[in-house]
């Protein structure tokens, strides 16, 4: 059994490329203290983002989801934030008539300098986690099952 | 009624320079419309119009692409015409659009509640407030209020919002109740993991007909749809209700900004699963947010293909 099993929440982070990626890199070289409940996943931009992929990630158990990009202005693609700000605020405001508290799903802005800011975005997105515990999914859906692969057919094992 | 014969000559009019005109004509029982596509004159004098009208058929444009149709509008089905054209998913100049004020169709799911197998009925007749309805065991006499769809009652745009031809005297605003409000009001009012039970439990019973796609005019994507590619596979065929559920949230959240509630989505669903909720909550963010209501405006950009470097309404820091 892992050492953290129990302690632990299933936090997924979509970060862009071009700034948060840094800046949670830039904490890192920092060696700035992170809570370590979060998984990220590298995407081009917040405009990439699909609202379904975080629907995706509640659905499948994870107990919250945090979006981060560039600061409004300072997209490497111009608008892709802009663009995201709005989806994603949508979303946040139609998540809770799933019965999904809002607060488990948040989205911010973080430079690629901006180590300090993402520890304090990391802490805090956790601790409100955390004050929310575990997701009612898992216990109304059960855990997921094994994910489809990316092609279809073959299924991984249960 | 002279707006219908109004209308049917209008239609025989522009016939000739149309692939064809969609409308309704008598289904199966006294109670049910069907889709009517009408080439000829002869097929012009079996359309209909009243309360067993219920369908949309702007869910049909999409698919007439690249040739010059008409179309027969309620005041809601015109709602989708207009986000269709805002979209440009179809063009002004390939649309003929005729209306006529509509004074609210049935729901025979409510129909069905008073009177039993519908499958049974041989006469329905609505004279004012009254559906008055036949079967074997004789006349049932309803009030309207009780068998009108949902959306009739508090109906916002009984009249065609865009038309090339238009006959019968327009009707005000219905001020009737809004049930779908209050049913959101009661699914607002659950506690977080209630709610999502709820769902799951709504949900089991799902199909996977798809029939709520397949009715929704907005639902453009056809053979396109995320919820059967394999590349990338985002559900699998799996009968689970996590599948059931994803697949209401994609169809739901690509409608953001896009739905007119017509609510064709729930009527088709043919284990009445009461998904218009998840999409009169999504407009009411919309609403919120951006103060934008789809189908009313041909101009009007919706809210998700465009942005503001400051957003009113939105405070992304503000956790
Ligand atoms: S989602 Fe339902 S109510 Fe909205 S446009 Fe489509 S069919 Fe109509
Ligand atoms: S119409 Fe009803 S049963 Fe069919 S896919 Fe939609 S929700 Fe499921």
């Amino acid at each position: 059994m892992p050492v953290l099993a129990g302690k632990e929440l299933r936090i997924v982070g979509f970060l862009c490329n071009w700034c948060s990626y840094g800046g949670a890199d830039t904490a890192g070289v920092g060696r700035f203290t992170q809570p370590t409940d979060l998984r990220i996943i590298r995407v081009p931009c917040s405009g990439r983002i699909d609202p379904l992929f975080i629907v995706k990630a509640l659905l499948g158990g994870a107990d919250g989801v945090l979006v981060s990009g560039c600061h409004p202005r300072d997209c490497h693609y111009a608008s892709g934030n802009f663009y995201a700000r709005r989806r994603l605020e949508v979303l946040k405001g139609m998540l809770p008539i799933l019965g999904i508290e809002p607060g488990r799903f948040e989205y911010t802005w973080v430079s690629a300098s901006e180590g300090q800011r993402w520890q304090h975005v990391v802490t805090t997105f956790t601790n409100q986690i955390h004050a929310l515990g575990p997701t009612p999914v898992k216990d109304v859906l059960g855990a997921c099952q094994g994910l489809p692969s990316l092609k279809g057919g073959d299924r991984a094992v249960a | 009624m002279q707006s219908l014969e109004d209308i049917k000559a209008k239609i025989k009019d522009a016939l000739p320079g149309l692939d064809c005109v969609i409308g309704w004509e008598r289904g199966w029982s006294p109670l049910h419309g069907t889709p009517l596509f009408m080439r000829s004159p002869e097929d012009v004098d079996r359309l209909t119009w009243g309360p067993f009208n219920v369908g949309n058929p702007a869910t049909y444009l999409t698919g007439f692409k690249g040739k010059k149709v008409g179309v027969v509008v309620k005041g809601c089905d015109s709602r989708s015409v207009v986000q269709l054209l805002q979209e440009k998913l179809v063009k002004r100049e390939d649309v003929v659009v005729f209306g006529m004020p509509c004074e609210g169709v049935v729901d025979l799911t409510k129909v069905a509640r008073k009177v039993g197998d519908i499958a049974l009925v041989n006469a329905a007749v609505r004279a004012g407030g009254t559906l008055s309805v036949t079967t074997p065991e004789g006349m049932v006499e309803i009030p309207w209020e009780e068998v009108a769809a949902d959306k009739c009652l508090s109906c916002q745009y009984p009249n065609a919002l865009v038309s090339d031809h238009f006959a019968g005297e327009p009707l005000p605003p219905a001020m009737g109740r809004d049930p779908a409000a209050e049913q959101l009001a009661a699914l607002e009012a659950m506690a977080p993991a209630e709610l999502f039970a709820h769902w799951a439990k709504v949900m089991e019973r799902c199909i996977r007909c798809y029939a709520c796609r397949n009715a929704c005019p907005m639902c453009v994507c056809r053979d396109h749809c995320i919820a059967q590619t394999r590349d990338p596979h985002w559900l699998t065929q799996e009968d689970s209700t996590r599948e059931k559920l994803m697949f209401q949230m994609i169809h739901a959240l690509h409608l953001a900004g896009r739905c007119t509630e017509c609510g064709e989505c729930q009527r088709s669903c043919p284990v009445d699963i009461p998904i218009l909720a998840l999409r009169r909550k999504l407009n009411a963010v919309v609403k919120d947010l951006f103060d934008y209501q789809a189908g009313v405006d041909p101009q009007a950009v919706p809210p998700l293909f465009t942005f503001q470097v400051e957003e009113a309404k939105i405070n992304e820091r503000g956790w």
